[in-house]
């Protein structure tokens, strides 16, 4: 289990981490989604000790980071998959991080396997490999010693399709087997497809957080009538019955559950197409909102 | 298309073989030993191609510098001393260059960001580099004296002169001391600038530019000629080659490293203890 606690990051008068505190649950995989800037690597330095936080803190398996002796076998961690000695061979990265642990040399062509990197992939120099390879060594260095919890910060990136599914399976299997897992992404549908638990974050500070299931259920519902000239209508009598409601893909957006969108859309005699739960479309909304505002401020930048 | 995704997603995992083994069982975790951390250190310091020919230049330099006395020196010069100053100059630009990149590399290669995580306290990481780098170093010498003393006996007998064995173990002790502290000088500036250019201009700087500033101001300048053994620090150094040190010498010695070496090491290593590494 990771635990954070109203972590703040101070860079003079820029706040980077903003009072940002969840957990991130064991035998769970839990996303940290958040556009690019938006303090999720910061928060994840923090927790394995590379930054210090202005305040607040961070416990992981309940113990500072730095309190664990031999940290390799409780945290598996992948920060920047391209951060290696591009000089080195893959083999002998993973074979310095073994080293390291302490762990038994058979253990390298174990875990080179296990993350599907062939033995002539290995012998390469890492200035060769492509990014996918890279994160696919990166996930071999965090899992060598055989950790609880994994911190892993944009392993999705670089991997194709079925890398990303791979990655998916292997993460599922070790939340399953009750290990900790916290992984980053600047994409909605990696998270989407990967993560149990979604925390996001946008301008240093928490914007929503909770289990995907409820993230997606707090999303309201979709509704299309018939005849389109009608939708306005059904959205004023939404309206009348308080409910919020906005305008998307040819639909309304209510923020209600189905039953009480059908009750008021049969009692202003309105023929509906379609009526659902909306699937994330709120969450969808939320993120594009924290990523138009980090666009706009890179164009007037 | 969301409630698909997130279905197969079940299924597989459900059906997956490759996913990893029971994290369950909580192992008995053993603290890293320090010797763990050195060897790790001395592996890297050999296992790039740079580093490889890094090192194996200490060896090279040696062999040639030790074929160029034989080939090019009188024949009354072939003595021991002078194989271990030829081979001790160029020595003593490689090693403080390994002493360097042993720091460097973690932060111009960003491997720090692995090194730190798997070793939070960077302190340990230090001593261990320092550790690593200093074997590194004697063992250099010890070759380098090996070397030498194998072309004192080639070239005595091309000559047929007498082996002439002029480097007392003493004198042998304080070239071991001089490169030593080179290396440390080597260290400082890779722990100060934390990047390999940045600091091998700061290494160059502080062995051919401040040399001929201090001779050049002792040349013109009566006042610092009895200052310079005090603040010229390669100044101080060099006699550790080539004189016998007095107990005025050692003190000279001791302040030109305390400004130049010991002061400065101990704000980088403050700095790297407390930097942020990205």
């Amino acid at each position: 289990m990771i635990s954070v606690e109203h972590l703040t990051k101070q860079y003079g008068p820029f706040t980077a981490v903003d009072n940002v505190s969840f957990t991130a649950a064991t035998g769970r995989v839990t996303g940290f989604l958040g556009p690019n800037g938006a303090g999720k690597s910061t928060t994840m330095r923090i927790m394995v000790g590379l930054t210090r936080p202005s305040t607040g803190h961070v416990t992981v398996s309940g113990r500072d980071y730095r309190e664990l002796v031999n940290p390799g076998l409780e945290v598996g961690v992948l920060l920047d998959a391209s951060a290696q000695h591009a000089g080195r061979t893959g083999r002998e990265i993973l074979a310095i991080a073994a080293q390291t642990m302490g762990l038994p040399k058979s253990s390298v062509a174990e875990t080179l396997a296990r993350v599907g990197l062939t033995e002539d992939e290995a012998e390469r120099r890492v200035r060769n490999y492509s990014l996918g390879m890279r994160q696919r060594l990166g996930i071999a260095t965090a899992l060598i010693g055989d950790p609880q919890v994994l911190i892993l910060d944009e392993p999705a990136n670089g991997l194709d399709p079925a890398g990303i599914r791979w990655m998916r399976d292997l993460l599922r299997g070790f939340a399953d087997q009750g290990g900790t897992v916290l992984l980053s992404s600047h994409l909605l549908h990696e998270i989407e497809v990967i993560a149990d638990d979604i925390v996001v974050i946008g301008h240093g500070h928490i914007v929503a957080q909770g289990s995907k299931a409820e993230l997606l259920a707090a999303a309201g519902t979709l509704v299309r009538t018939a005849d389109p000239s009608q939708q306005d209508r059904l959205a004023r009598a939404l309206h009348e019955a308080s409910v919020v409601t906005t305008p998307i893909d040819g639909g309304l957006r209510a923020d209600a559950d189905p039953e009480l969108v059908g009750e008021t859309a049969h009692r202003a005699g309105v023929v509906l197409r379609e009526l659902r739960a909306a699937d994330g479309a709120g969450l969808e909304e939320m993120f594009l909102e924290l990523t138009a505002d980090t666009a706009r401020e890179g164009a007037a930048a | 298309m969301t409630t698909q995704i997130h279905e197969a997603g079940q299924v597989s995992a459900v059906a997956a073989t490759t996913a990893p083994e029971a994290p369950a069982a909580r192992r008995v975790v053993r603290p890293i030993p320090m010797t763990r951390l050195v060897g790790v250190e001395l592996r890297k310091m050999f296992d790039t191609r740079a580093g490889f020919w890094l090192m194996a230049s200490v060896g090279i330099v040696s062999v040639l510098a030790t074929a160029a006395v034989i080939i090019w020196a009188p024949d009354e010069a072939i003595t021991q001393n002078t194989f271990s100053t030829a081979i001790g100059m160029p020595l003593s630009v490689v090693l403080p260059i390994i002493a360097i990149l042993s720091v460097t590399g973690e932060y111009s290669q960003r491997t720090g960001l692995t090194t730190y995580t798997l070793v939070p306290w960077r302190g340990r990481v230090m001593s261990a580099k320092v550790v690593s780098t200093l074997l590194v170093g004697v063992a250099a010498m010890v070759l380098a004296l090996a070397v030498g003393a194998l072309g004192n006996v080639v070239g005595s007998a091309i000559t047929g002169l007498d082996a002439v064995w002029d480097v007392s173990l003493a004198q042998f002790g304080n070239i071991v001391l001089a490169n030593v502290l080179g290396m440390l000088m080597g260290f400082m500036l890779g722990v100060l600038f934390r990047s390999s250019a940045g600091a091998i201009v700061g290494y160059f700087v502080y062995s051919l530019v401040l040399p001929v500033a201090f001779g050049a101001l002792a040349a013109f300048q009566g006042w610092f000629r009895d200052l310079q053994p005090w603040v010229d620090v390669n100044f101080a150094v060099t006699r550790l080659y080539d004189q016998t040190m007095t107990a005025e010498y050692w003190q000279q010695l001791g302040v030109a490293t305390l400004v130049w070496l010991w002061i400065p090491l101990a704000i980088g290593l403050r700095a790297i203890l407390r930097a942020e590494v990205k």
